[in-house]
């Protein structure tokens, strides 16, 4: 089975993120980048099947411009075998989706595995977005994945419980938080390995945003704890009421 | 000048980054306390190939240079120097020594093993009255004609009793002084091998430090390094590379530190603001990264000039000693500045306190860098 995993380079989930002056763009000096978290969680997973011998190739897509290398490299460096960028910036989900679905008709696979969201600007919209454009099926909310006789046995998260689904193949995969519990740290073995590892590069689609981003605010900065002794439950219930506004 | 690193060098720095904040944080609490080897961790990161660093595939090392491992040591001593410490011995003093100085027999034999971090390794130099003064060795390697006969103790081991190999330091021709000390791998389950208690430490104390005792051990003399008498230059060669690494662990101490100071001065407000806020701390701060980053800088030159193949004994002492000082300073005013939360465990700063101190001591104390960098600088030697 050939597993393609679609993953994005964002900032560091610890980044203080700062606005350029108009606050219609972020201000990305300084910024560390990395592997959506999510996304790296799917690489994990398919990483640990492609070891338990039910997965035969593993092709990270990504689409950004040539600064996002080390990201990939690093998903070479965790044991994916061979990287495509689609040499576009990204302007909206739609135009990501479209990027990776031009690209992706001219490759063999089996499954598409997306992260649920990306951590930075969080639009849920990109695998659901891929598999119409792809014509494929696609199952979202996915928590686990298990590959039995070349068949994906896959556990969604639904209300009040789990649920297992089958999935006629090439099918896309939307993953989440339980798909893989550990991130996979790259060895020296595997960082090693990466300099030779094949990465495409392949010409992006421009596309016009579908969205406008009009303004950006930062969240406001949380109040400070106050700590109330336990036994004073008079002073507790009357800052709920007076300060915190709660009751 | 380029003071860009490569891809390859930030992969090593992120991968060491994510193990120590991810997994290595999660215990170091409790390590700390009860005195816990970090077995787990030492596996893992063997598995990772940190063990054998910098060793050639060849010997199935993972290849890379002194810088990364000058990347990879800070990461993993901002979280835990006790786990770094075995890193660093095994690395740049047991994995190097044999693999600069070991005969291919040698290397096929014991760096194989050490290199994928399946064994560890001790360097077993200090004696009870020979620390600094390496020159004293009271421990006897008796030549016998096919095998020599090791009686002495050593103190101080770092890995000392979870070693497989030992690199034993004796002297075998006392006429002759340090001309005549040798240095002999030894397997650890050799008869005659007997390890004293842990020892109970101020810091660093989930590394495994012990005396160890040889009474009539016998040791093949194919097991000898290098040619009759070669094992006091040998000493010195490898402790001027394992400077990098403590120095390189020293630095990861201070950056630690200070990376814990700034968050928290951030955070915690008196008087109304931030305490980062009062000048009194924001210079403290200040003062704290400017020598970080001197210290970072040296133990990147040092590194550097290991990897060029240049001379790098006099860097290498300037690194340790400033890192180490750095170490000490740094982690005692982080303590400061978390007030009475730096006094307790769970704010981690105490520990960094309490183990920047060994690297004042152990590996060439400061004393000893400083008579390092003066003959160097007076040319006296």
């Amino acid at each position: 089975m050939n597993i393609i995993v679609c993953i994005s380079n964002v900032p560091d989930t610890t980044t203080r993120i700062k606005y350029k002056p108009g606050n219609k763009d972020v201000d990305y000096t300084g910024v560390q980048w990395i592997i959506n978290p999510w996304d790296e969680l799917a690489l994990t997973r398919a990483i640990e099947l492609k070891e338990a011998g039910t997965v035969k190739k593993i092709t990270v897509i990504t689409v950004a411009k040539a600064d996002a290398e080390p990201t990939i490299r690093k998903a070479l460096a965790s044991g994916a075998d061979e990287a495509i960028r689609v040499d576009a910036s990204p302007v909206d989900a739609w135009n990501t989706a479209l990027n990776l679905a031009e690209a992706l008709k001219n490759e063999q696979f089996d499954l598409v595995i997306c992260g649920v969201e990306s951590s930075d600007y969080n639009n849920w919209s990109v695998g659901g977005m891929l598999a119409e454009m792809l014509r494929i099926p696609s199952v979202s909310a996915v928590t686990s994945l298990q590959i039995e006789n070349s068949k994906p046995i896959i556990t969604r998260e639904v209300d009040g419980g789990r649920q297992q689904v089958s999935i006629k193949l090439p099918g896309l995969l939307i993953v989440q938080k339980g798909i893989a519990i550990v991130p996979r740290i790259p060895s020296m073995r595997g960082i090693m390995s990466a300099r030779t590892k094949p990465l495409k590069v392949v010409t992006g689609v421009s596309g016009e945003s579908l969205i406008e981003i009009v303004d950006y605010e930062a969240p406001p900065q949380k109040s400070s704890c106050k700590i109330i002794d336990s036994e004073n439950l008079e002073m507790l219930a009357e800052l709920l009421h007076t300060e915190a506004r709660v009751i | 000048m380029n003071f860009e690193f490569t891809g390859e060098q930030l992969m090593i720095q992120q991968a060491a980054r994510d193990y120590a904040q991810r997994e290595l944080i999660q215990d170091v609490i409790e390590r700390d306390t009860h005195s816990i080897y970090p077995e787990r961790h030492v596996k893992a990161l063997a598995e990772l190939g940190f063990m054998g660093m910098m060793v050639s595939p060849e010997y199935d090392g993972s290849g890379m240079d002194t810088v990364s491992y000058v990347l990879a040591m800070e990461e993993l001593s901002k979280v835990d120097a006790s786990t770094s410490v075995i890193m660093s011995v095994n690395n740049s003093l047991v994995c190097y020594g044999i693999e600069e100085f070991g005969t291919a027999e040698q290397k096929e034999k014991y760096l194989r093993p050490l290199a994928r971090g399946e064994k560890m390794g001790a360097f077993l130099l200090s004696e009870p009255e020979a620390g600094s003064d390496a020159t004293s060795q009271k421990t006897t390697a008796e030549d016998k004609g096919d095998y020599y006969l090791l009686n002495g103790t050593k103190n101080w081991i770092t890995n000392g009793n979870t070693a497989k190999t030992y690199l034993v330091i004796a002297q075998t021709h006392p006429e002759k002084g340090h001309r005549g000390i040798n240095v002999l791998l030894v397997d650890r389950n050799s008869p005659g091998i007997s390890v004293g208690p842990h020892e109970d430490k101020m810091g660093m104390r989930s590394s495994d430090t012990h005396s160890v005792m040889f009474t009539d051990v016998i040791v093949p003399k194919e097991n000898r390094i290098g040619e009759d008498g070669f094992g006091f230059k040998f000493a010195m060669k490898t402790l001027e590379g394992g400077r990098i690494g403590i120095a390189a662990q020293a630095l990861g101490l201070a950056s630690g530190a200070l990376e814990r100071s700034v968050k928290y001065a951030l955070e915690r407000k008196t008087f109304g603001k931030e305490i980062a806020k009062h000048q009194a701390i924001a210079f403290k701060l200040a003062e704290m990264a400017v020598k970080v980053e001197n210290a970072r800088h040296l133990c990147l030159k040092a590194a550097w000039l290991k990897d060029q193949g240049k001379p790098y004994g006099y860097a290498s002492a300037m690194a340790k000693y400033y890192a180490a000082e750095t170490a000490m300073e740094v982690t005692t005013q982080a303590v400061q500045i978390h007030g009475g939360y730096g006094y307790v465990k769970e704010y981690h700063v105490e520990r960094m306190m309490r183990d920047a101190k060994l690297t004042q001591i152990y590996e060439g104390t400061s004393e000893i860098q400083q008579i390092v960098i003066s003959r160097e600088l007076l040319h006296l030697h």
